[in-house]
């Protein structure tokens, strides 16, 4: 039996098993180096393939579950973590701050993400929300002598640690009123009687989350953090936890307390067009393009929600779609970030991308796609992720908050089109240094998986998505 | 002959990537820009042989769909293409009315000159692939995108408030054309398929029709443009290149009217004959107020602007009135107005680029100096207004005669129209053409060089070849209507 508990989690004893490794060795050696890296990403690369074959089922008794869902979710978490690992090494060192913590930390960060997939009661949702939360405050501090570095740390540390003591009253609440921690058992216990002290837990449990993806109104940390935070740290914040988080979310409302779909939708509708709306208005004044994709970002987890308020399987597919997309692009802009600059100063604000299909057409071609992209312009797939979550609110009898959610991105339009106008209209403000090679090449394929490889892609993504989005049958 | 389709389509993009590999490995800029400007040119000439090629293949005795290609996609969607009387034409004024943008930007443009030849030509497959596309989201893709291309060109090289009149112009469109997604998700999630014959059969329930009649023509009024949402065309028409004004004028506005006469007439005739007195209502201020507008414009490229939105006002008017007449006006006034208005704005572009202002004030007495350029001009003036012999008349009439029988009152008073748009026309002729040369500045003016003759001379032939031969195009799209006119009626039991 405990055997094969274990063999449902052989990603996540890759992952701990290699991270304990790899601290020894980078204890012993003190520093990493391009092996360490290495096998720091093959440890993910294993995970990953461990988790797409894997056994499925319930393991612990319930507590963790291994699923299509979770399989889906941790492929991509695994493939976004190790991108973060070079283009995030490379980076510090160019500083002269690369230390071997940083793809341990990315590790421990992927193994909290796996659990939160993986989750199949409170305690682990808990265990893994708090695994990947600390580690993410560590790796926003990771340049402990920059000033804004340590402030953003210490932000998203403060306001992570209320959100989850808001998650844990939450927790506490559920547990109290239904007398279970499994989702299992909850699900039972809100189909037959949804009794208040549930669902007023439920709230809690949901803000809690809300947090975590930083959905409005609970996003508050979200540019203060991405402006601060190491740029290579923050294309890894924006892709890989958000996935996690709203695969969380998803877990606990499908698997938990799928009968209280009609209280959850209404409070998921909210938080949704608050997000689109926030993240399209506040962006709209934003010079610091960190703090822009901040509300950008804030702005797409909203249409995510859109998804999931649609409380249907198509809606949980669109919304897994629209994270996997989402992620491509993000990860893709925030390269573009790392590799441009000029005289060894980062390249941030709007105004310093001026003239930039002049100095260096690759990039701003990239740069030019990730943002039609966010704009939602087909046939980029920033418009697929789009396309499936307002067919699915569609479909499932929300048409007015698909229109309200597509007015908000021709707000949000206007931010994007200043990016591109920046990029193609202005004359150039100055030599570009040559962009290093790893960060040029990650945003120049994540461009060409935007487009036009997305359109192909998506072939295969679709149905698999599909497969794994079974949980809201 | 499948594939033909989709190899017009994707033609251009040949180019591109060999603008784009000689960019890459050119000794210097100049060489580079030289050679895609011979690129471009040789690429949409190709696209255009091929085109005729088309419409000489095209059987006009068949209403449907030809040409068909079908390959399956992702989520139930199919890569559709194929073309109808309806469509195969404007596939034909799209890649003839390009190489003669490519030509008239041969000087006007001075720097990025290959970027500019690769806008042009994404725009081109992009246009070709609206009116191809036989799938709702392949159709989205391609309406949508163009406004990519266009957005760079109006942006990058416009005049002095370029910025103000590509925002816009994207935001305007797209505004517009997210309602227009949203219907067509509903519509995918209603009939279960994305198939535009298949939703052209599919009935949908009366109520529904017309949410969607309004999320689509919230996309195509923009576009097309109708009066009261028109006023980014202006402004995108005066800050764009000569040949963005082409392309602007002779084809993107025709994506609205295209969009009518595919979606809101036959998918939703019930909705449209509801809000047929909506439409009438607004195409008739179109015609008499803004022809009203263009008489006191002082900009040329902004008179001939705003004539385009009385122009399609006709056109609106012909495809709501739901009989043959007034479809077959539509389509032709569409089709001659691309050739006119393009040829008018090229006009502009002569003079523009002599002298760098559109103001009418500065110029008059120009026949002194150029006389071919004044009998050129004269020509489209007279197509513009819908003199007899030119193309120009024959849509007008053949709209007025439809919307007359379905709406007595509409024709009489877009009657009025006709005189307006003499006023308007004739008296920018006489200001600018006739009367003493006043300025100095003009008195070493020179008239049509070869290469603006060579642009002029097929748009000529096709004005006056279109007015003493309208059939050419009724027969080629004759079946096509009919079946949509005959559709529509039995729809809406008329």
């Amino acid at each position: 039996m405990f055997s094969a508990d274990l063999s449902l989690t052989i990603p996540e004893l890759i992952l701990a098993g290699s991270a304990l490794v790899l601290l020894v060795w980078g204890a012993f050696a003190g520093k990493g180096g391009a092996l360490f890296n290495l096998a720091a990403v093959a440890a993910l690369v294993a995970a990953a393939v461990a988790a797409a074959f894997g056994p499925f089922g319930q393991a612990f008794a319930g507590g963790f579950v291994s699923d299509n869902l979770a399989a889906f979710a941790k492929v991509f978490i695994y493939a976004g973590s190790a991108i973060a690992i070079p283009l995030g090494d490379r980076w510090l060192a160019r500083r002269g701050e690369a230390r071997f913590e940083y793809a341990v930390l990315i590790i421990l960060t992927a193994l909290g993400m796996g659990m939160m997939a993986s989750a199949g009661d409170l305690i682990s949702l808990y265990v893994g929300v708090e695994l990947h939360s600390l580690a993410l405050y560590v790796l926003a501090a990771f340049r402990r002598d920059d000033a804004r570095s340590s402030e953003a740390g210490l932000k998203y540390f403060v306001l992570g640690a209320l959100s989850s003591g808001l998650l844990l009253y939450g927790a506490s609440l559920i547990y109290g009123f239904a007398g279970s921690t499994r989702f299992d058992v909850i699900s039972s216990v809100v189909q037959t009687q949804a009794d208040t002290g549930v669902l007023f837990g439920l709230v809690f449990l949901m803000c809690g989350l809300a947090f975590k993806v930083s959905a409005a109104p609970f996003h508050m940390w979200t540019p203060d953090v991405y402006e601060g935070a190491p740029t290579p740290v923050v294309g890894f914040f924006a892709g890989a936890p958000k996935l996690a988080a709203m695969v969380l979310f998803a877990r606990a409302l499908g698997d938990g307390f799928l009968g209280a779909a009609e209280q959850w939708r209404q409070i998921l509708i909210v938080l949704a067009l608050a997000s689109v709306f926030v993240g399209a208005f506040a962006g709209l004044v934003q010079k610091n393009l960190k703090r822009l994709w901040a509300y950008s970002s804030i702005a797409n987890v909203g249409y995510a929600l859109i998804g999931l308020a649609a409380g249907t399987p198509e809606g949980l597919q669109a919304m897994l779609l629209f994270m996997v997309l989402y992620m491509i692009d993000v990860t893709g802009f925030f390269a573009c970030l790392v590799a441009l600059s000029r005289a060894g100063r980062p390249m941030e604000t709007m105004e310093d991308m001026a003239g930039l299909i002049r100095e260096k057409p690759a990039l701003g071609l990239a740069m030019t796609v990730f943002a039609f992209s966010a704009l939602g312009l087909p046939p980029l797939s920033g418009f697929w992720a789009k396309f499936f979550v307002f067919k699915a609110a569609i479909n499932a009898d929300l048409a007015w908050v698909a229109v309200a959610g597509l007015v908000g991105s021709v707000v949000a339009a206007f931010y994007y089109l200043r990016l591109v106008k920046m990029i193609w209209f202005d004359d150039s403000a100055g030599e570009i240094d040559k962009p290093p090679v790893e960060a040029w090449a990650i945003a120049v394929v994540m461009a060409l998986f935007s487009f036009p490889v997305a359109m192909i892609a998506l072939t295969w993504l679709e149905p698999l998505a599909r497969r794994a989005a079974t949980i809201f049958g | 002959m499948t594939g033909l389709l989709s190899l017009i389509t994707y033609s251009p993009l040949v180019g591109i990537a060999a603008i784009l590999i000689l960019r890459m490995f050119a000794k210097s800029d100049e060489r580079a820009a030289a050679a895609s400007k011979w690129i471009a040119l040789a690429t949409t000439l190709a696209t255009l042989a091929l085109s005729v090629l088309l419409v000489a293949q095209f059987n006009p005795n068949e209403a449907g769909f030809q040409f068909v290609e079908d390959a399956p996609w992702f989520a139930g969607m199919h890569y559709r293409m194929g073309v109808d009387g309806i469509s195969v034409l404007f596939v034909l004024l799209t890649a003839f009315l390009m190489p003669l943008c490519i030509a008239a930007s041969w000087r006007s443009i001075e720097h990025r000159i290959t970027e500019y030849m690769v806008c042009f030509l994404a725009l081109e497959a992009l246009v070709i692939g609206v009116f191809c596309a036989l799938d709702l989201v392949l159709f989205y893709i391609f309406f949508e995108f163009g406004l990519v291309p266009m957005f760079l060109i109006i942006g990058i090289w416009g005049g002095k408030r370029r910025l103000y009149a590509a925002y816009k112009f994207f935001l305007y469109t797209l505004l517009g054309s997210v309602l227009m997604l949203a219907a067509v998700l509903a519509m995918i999630g209603i009939a279960g398929t994305s198939s535009i014959p298949e939703l052209m059969t599919y009935k949908f329930d009366p109520l529904i029709q017309t949410w969607l009649w309004l999320a689509f023509f919230a996309s195509f009024a923009v576009k097309m443009p109708m009066w009261p949402v028109h006023t980014w065309l202006p402004d995108a028409h005066v800050e764009a290149p000569t040949a963005g004004s082409v392309i602007l004028a002779g084809i993107l506005l025709k994506m609205g009217g295209y969009g009518f006469m595919r979606f809101s007439l036959p998918m939703f005739p019930q909705a449209s004959e509801l809000f047929t007195p909506l439409v009438f209502a607004l195409s008739v201020i179109a015609v008499v107020y803004t022809s009203l507008v263009a008489f006191r414009q002082t900009d040329i490229k902004k008179l001939i602007a705003y004539s385009s939105v009385a122009h399609m006002g006709f056109v609106t008017m012909g495809i709501f009135s739901g009989n043959v007449q007034g479809e077959q006006g539509a389509l032709f006034q569409m089709i001659s107005h691309g050739v006119i208005s393009g040829a008018l704005f090229l006009c502009v572009g002569v003079v523009y680029d002599r002298m760098h202002t559109r103001e009418i004030a500065y110029y008059g007495g120009l026949v002194s100096r150029m006389p071919w350029y004044a009998a050129v001009f004269m020509l489209f003036t007279m197509g513009n207004v819908g003199l007899p012999g030119t193309s120009g008349f024959v849509g007008e009439i053949l709209t007025m005669t439809g919307t007359y029988h379905a709406s007595t009152w509409t024709a009489v008073v877009a009657a009025t129209g006709v005189i307006l748009s003499a006023v308007y026309a004739l008296s920018l002729y006489r200001r600018v053409i006739f009367g003493e040369m006043t300025n100095p500045a003009l008195a070493t003016i020179g008239d049509l060089d070869m290469r603006e003759a060579a642009i002029f001379v097929p748009l000529i032939v096709s004005t006056l070849w279109l007015g003493v031969n309208p059939d050419a195009v009724f027969h080629i799209t004759g079946a096509s209507v009919d079946a949509l006119a005959v559709a529509y009626q039995t729809a809406t039991g008329g």
